[in-house]
This record gives C-alpha cells, sequence and structure tokens, in this order.
C-alpha cells in the first residue's frame, strides 16, 4: 500500500501581539530601577564581603534567566522538531539569542564580582564562571551555524539540534568543572535555608522578578520584530 | 500518483521554482523541460523527498523505499567498485535476490566486465550507467531520472532507450531532459518549467 | 537485525575506502606525532609532566578534527548521501556506520600517538588509556553528527572545530582527569556519561539534521 504524503506549505503570518509590549516595558524598566536601587543603595551590606556583595543581586538573576533563556529556546526546538511548525525556529533564535545576550552579562557581571570580591578580573576557580564561559562558546557557535546556513528547513532543524546539545551540555559541563576544580562559590540558597537575611531576601526576589521580566519583554520585542521584518519580506514578494 | 500545485522553492532570497504544477497518474510518463536554472532539478528532488517546498502542496502516493532517484550527480562512491556499489545499496534498499538482480544489471548495461574496477576509473557514460543500474536497482514503482541522457554515449543511449521503453506503461516515470523529442513517443504528460 | 548489518555494511564502506583512497588516516598520524613534537619544543625547562598530559588531549583532540573533517567527504563527493538517505533503511544508521568508522581511524591513529607520548613525555597508566577510549567515542559521536551539520553549509572547513570544541571540553577534563588524577574513576564514570548521553542524543538527531 502506498502512503500518502500530503504536505501543505506556505507563510505564517501569524502576528505576534505588541498592544500589550509598550505597557510590559514600562513595568520591566520600573521594576528594574526598583531593583537596581534596593541592591545598590537600600539594603544593609553584608558583613563578610562588603560593597562586592550588592553585584550579587544582580548577577545571579541575569545568569538564571539566561539558563532560562537557553531552556526556553532548547523547548521551541524540540517543539520545531517534534511538530515541524515553522514558527519554532523564530522562537528558539530569538530565545537563544537573549540567553546569549544574558550571559554574556553574567560573565561582564561575575567577572567585576570577581575583581571586587578577589582581586582578578578571571578567576578558574568559579565554577558558575567557567560553565558560562563555555555555554558562552557554545552558543555563539549557534550563530555562525546559523549564518553558514540557507534559510530554510535545514538550516531550522540544524539549529534546533544544536540547541538541544547546548541544554544537555549545561549539566554535563557542570559536572565536568566541578570536578576540574574544588572550589568556593557562595552558595545563594543551603540546605538550612536562604544566607541571607529577609530584607537581603527581598531585595534579591525583586530584582529576580526585574531581570525576568526585563527578559519576557525583550524576547517579545525582538520576536516581534523579526515576524514583522518577515512577513514583509513576503509582502514584497508577493507584490512582485 | 503524483499531485503538485503552486510548487515553489527557495533557497535564501533565490526563487529557483515558481508556481509549477504537475499532475501524473499511476503507470504515466511525465517529461519535465525548461531552460538550465527553470528547476527541472528542484522539482525532481522535492519529488524524491529529499526537499520540501517553500509554498505549494504536494501529494506523492508512493512510500520511500519504492522511489528510484537518477540525479545530476551519480549517486555512487568513486573508489568502490560497481559490485561493491550496488552490494551496499542493494542491502539498504532491501533488494530481495540481490546478487542475481545486480548481476543481470549490470549485464543489460554493459557493465558486467567492469564489475571490479572501481568507478574512479570509469568513463562518465560508464559511471552514468551505474548510476542507472542504482535507480533501478530495487525495482521502483516510481523513477525519477535527471537529464538520463546527458552523461551517455551512443551505446548508453540506446540501452537507455530499451530501458524506458519497457518501463514504461508498467511503472511511472518523470523524466526532466533537454531533449524532450527523445522519448516524445513515450509521454504522457508534459511538465514546462519557465 | 537489519539495523545492525546496515550499519555493519556502512562502517565497512567507510573503512575500505578509506583503504583504497588513504585521504585521511596518514594525515592524522602524521599530524598527531608532528603536534607531539611540537609540544616538546613549546614545553619550557621544567614543566611537569601535568601540563604534558593537557597537551596530548589538545593533540587527541584537533587529530579527532581533522579525521572529522574528512569524514563525509565520500558521501559529498558524487551526492552519494540523498542515495543513503532515500534508502528505506533507518538514516540513524548512516550516522553510526560513519561514527564507528571514524573511531576506528582515531583509534588507528592513536595507536601510533600514545606509544610515541610515552616515549617522548611521561607514562600512560590504564585509566588514562580508559579515558583515552571513552573520549575517543564522544568525540566521535558528537563530531560526526556536528560534521554533517557543517557539510551542508558554507565555510564548513571552519565552522567544524568551532562547533565541536565546546562540547569537548567535558572530554578533555574527563580524560585529563583520569590520566592524572588520584581519583580516576570519577573522571571515567563523567566520560561514560557523556557518551552515554551525547552518543544517544546524536544517534536520535541524525535524522533531522539529513532531511527536511
Amino acid at each position: 500500500m502506498g502512503v500518502l504524503r500530503v504536505r501543505r506549505y506556505g507563510v505564517d503570518l501569524t502576528s505576534t501581539s505588541i498592544r500589550s509590549l509598550p505597557g510590559l516595558a514600562a513595568l520591566a524598566a520600573g521594576l528594574m530601577g526598583l531593583a537596581l536601587v534596593l541592591a545598590l543603595i537600600v539594603v544593609a551590606e553584608d558583613q563578610d564581603q562588603g560593597v562586592s556583595q550588592r553585584i550579587f543581586y544582580i548577577h545571579v538573576p541575569i545568569a538564571l534567566t539566561a539558563y532560562f533563556c537557553f531552556g526556553l529556546g532548547a523547548w521551541k526546538a524540540l517543539r520545531l522538531l517534534w511538530l515541524g511548525e515553522e514558527r519554532y525556529d523564530l522562537e528558539s533564535y530569538v530565545a537563544i539569542h537573549q540567553g546569549t545576550i544574558f550571559g554574556a552579562l553574567t560573565l561582564i557581571t561575575g567577572s567585576i564580582w570577581a575583581k571586587a570580591s578577589w582581586g582578578h578580573w578571571w578567576l578558574w576557580s568559579e565554577d558558575q564562571l567557567v560553565l558560562f564561559l563555555v555555554l558562552f562558546l557554545f552558543y555563539c557557535a549557534y550563530f555562525m551555524l546559523r549564518f553558514s546556513l540557507q534559510e530554510g528547513s535545514r538550516r531550522a532543524r540544524s539549529s534546533a539540534v544544536y540547541a538541544l546539545f547546548g541544554v544537555v551540555l549545561i549539566p554535563v559541563s557542570f559536572l565536568a568543572i566541578r570536578l576540574a576544580e574544588n572550589l568556593i562559590h557562595p552558595t545563594v540558597f543551603t540546605r538550612e535555608g536562604p544566607q541571607m537575611a529577609g530584607s537581603m531576601f527581598a531585595t534579591f526576589c525583586i530584582a529576580w522578578a526585574a531581570v525576568t521580566l526585563l527578559a519576557y519583554v525583550l524576547y517579545r520585542v525582538e520576536l516581534a520584530g523579526k515576524r514583522l521584518d518577515s512577513d514583509l519580506r513576503d509582502l514584497r514578494e508577493a507584490l512582485q | 500518483m503524483i499531485r503538485g500545485r503552486g510548487l515553489e522553492r527557495r533557497y535564501g532570497r533565490r526563487r529557483v521554482l515558481v508556481g509549477a504544477d504537475i499532475a501524473v497518474p499511476a503507470g504515466g510518463f511525465a517529461t519535465v523541460t525548461g531552460p538550465n536554472g527553470s528547476g527541472k532539478t528542484t522539482l525532481l528532488r522535492l519529488l524524491a523527498g529529499l526537499i520540501i517546498p517553500t509554498r505549494g502542496t504536494l501529494e506523492v502516493d508512493v512510500e520511500r523505499a519504492q522511489i528510484g532517484y537518477l540525479a545530476h550527480e551519480p549517486l555512487v562512491y568513486r573508489e568502490l567498485t560497481a559490485l561493491e556499489n550496488l552490494e551496499l545499496f542493494g542491502r539498504l534498499y532491501r533488494v530481495p535476490e540481490r546478487r542475481e538482480r545486480i548481476g543481470m544489471l549490470l549485464e543489460r548495461f554493459s557493465l558486467w566486465d567492469a564489475r571490479n574496477e572501481r568507478v574512479s576509473t570509469y568513463s562518465r557514460g560508464m559511471t552514468q550507467r551505474l548510476a542507472l543500474c542504482r535507480a533501478l536497482l530495487h525495482e521502483p514503482h516510481l523513477i525519477l531520472l535527471d537529464e538520463p541522457f546527458s552523461a551517455l554515449d551512443d551505446a548508453g543511449a540506446t540501452l537507455l532507450d530499451g530501458e524506458l521503453e519497457a518501463l514504461a506503461g508498467e511503472r511511472t516515470l518523470v523524466v526532466a531532459t533537454h531533449d524532450p523529442q527523445r522519448v516524445a513517443r513515450l509521454t504522457t504528460t508534459t511538465v514546462a518549467l519557465a | 537485525m537489519t539495523y545492525l548489518t546496515d550499519v555493519a555494511a556502512l562502517t565497512r564502506k567507510d573503512l575500505r575506502v578509506e583503504l583504497r583512497a588513504s585521504d585521511t588516516l596518514p594525515a592524522m598520524l602524521l599530524f598527531v606525532v608532528a603536534t607531539l613534537v611540537v609540544f616538546h619544543f613549546a614545553l619550557p625547562e621544567g614543566t611537569g609532566d601535568g601540563a604534558a598530559y593537557g597537551l596530548l588531549w589538545v593533540a587527541i583532540v584537533f587529530t579527532a578534527l581533522l579525521g572529522l573533517a574528512r569524514a563525509w567527504v565520500p558521501e559529498h563527493e558524487h551526492g552519494v548521501l540523498d542515495g543513503l538517505v532515500l534508502a528505506p533503511s533507518e538514516r540513524s544508521a548512516i550516522w553510526l556506520g560513519k561514527t564507528l568508522a571514524t573511531l576506528t581511524f582515531l583509534v588507528a591513529a592513536q595507536a601510533v600517538a600514545l606509544p610515541t607520548f610515552v616515549l617522548f613525555f611521561a607514562p600512560l597508566d590504564a585509566t588514562a588509556l580508559a579515558g583515552v577510549l571513552l573520549a575517543d567515542v564522544g568525540i566521535c559521536a558528537v563530531g560526526s553528527l556536528m560534521a554533517a551539520m557543517a557539510a551542508a553549509g558554507r565555510s564548513r572547513e571552519l565552522l567544524l572545530p568551532v562547533l565541536v570544541l565546546p562540547l569537548a571540553i567535558p572530554l578533555v577534563i574527563g580524560g585529563v582527569g583520569a590520566a592524572v588524577s588520584p581519583e580516576a574513576g570519577r573522571y571515567l564514570l563523567l566520560l561514560a556519561l557523556y557518551d552515554g548521553i551525547f552518543a544517544v542524543l546524536s544517534w536520535a538527531s541524525f535524522e533531522y539534521v539529513v532531511t527536511e
């Protein structure tokens, strides 16, 4: 018996709602501002580490957000491979793009923290920092891969597979780096509970919410922008 | 067996196939014509399932295992002999009674004597004949031939004429060619690409 | 069962092609020995064995990359990959056949490289060798997939190392750890974990990389 292969292909003009974006952006900006003020000025200074610990409130949420973005990118990639719908390619790409940006910020804020705390701009002993360096390299290669392939199903699928590799690399690399160095990285949440006093914890949470919201807004903005670009090109071609 | 409407294929910004329609019933013989760059190869690759269209609808009523594809490239390993190549593809394409079938095809396309020599030593004509053997090895129901006459010498072309004659009506064929006259008497459908 | 015979046929094909064309293995051999010589001159006087082991791993990774860069060339030469992809056999078998063949070449190159290393630099014990073998599996598994991805695009020779190196970092950590650490077992476990996870992932993803 023959197998019927019927497929319909075409342009997906699903438009992302952009009406809510300006409001969300304002909220994100406001929350970021509040977080920065709280972290850098208002909250009490940590006895042990002094001023440098303040960067912590920004550094950790940025790192967590980067992880989340990579995870989101991998999820969208999985959806692409599973369901085959074109739009997941763009969503995956934008998520990973955001993740890479936040990853770079993690490295920068982490480096500042290292300098302020230990006197060096880079420390191989800092597991998280090293992990982010590896991931940053990995995801930069993601963009190189995309640039070298022509737009289309092939590129979408290869990118998706690579994005999945990335997210699997995170725990494996973490284990590897842990094994490679035994070291002290002040853990935020120990098993006994957060090491932070009430106000510090609150500041951390606000900062985390702010960074997450910022990332979400940036994601939506970039996605909408790219979709509009794509729609515009399709319209131009249709009119030719 | 094949129904395609409004088929389009883009590579980046470049469109190599635009608004192509094709309809071939089972047992039909479709000839695809058009100047260089009009997308004949692309259309065949779409039918083979190697690529997907960027626009349009495509129905191909046939399993992957039942498709025989002769591409622009020979699709054989240079460093292997004809026999080794066909052995490998015979295995992968699950050809029953592999040895006999291979022997028969090599004989039919006058390659039996050269069967233990590497493809890298072959002439263009010989390589093309081997490619034909490979495409027909598993007795496919749908045969896609991309410019099959282009690399063949006269003897080879005559062999192919005979082969096409024998296959027409029994199998479904889609042939892309510069020389539609050659297969005019067998053609049931023509697809002219701009 | 047919799956395994398919894989065997494909691996055999790769070995045959290499034996006749002799492109890859001699180059890998020469490269790795030459690199080891360069390392001798690159290491300053009085450097400990530890540095030597580290450099061994650099040599291994780059030799593997050399082999991987050539891995899919026979398939792209006459468009053969299309013929393989169109076959009713599983696409993942293509990947597995290629990985096993590349692994064979890498191990063959190391059969020369490792004794040379011991001769020039420092001894290698059982755990170090186990580490090398496990890492070989990992790099060939992941590398074969990445090479297939890169082959479809432009600047593929530049792209392959960029794609593979970040993924190779845990392997290098595992390999060096297995060679120098007193707790070699943990590093071998890391390598085994890497191999298990990434081999399965590569095996499952290959289909998506070669089809549309």
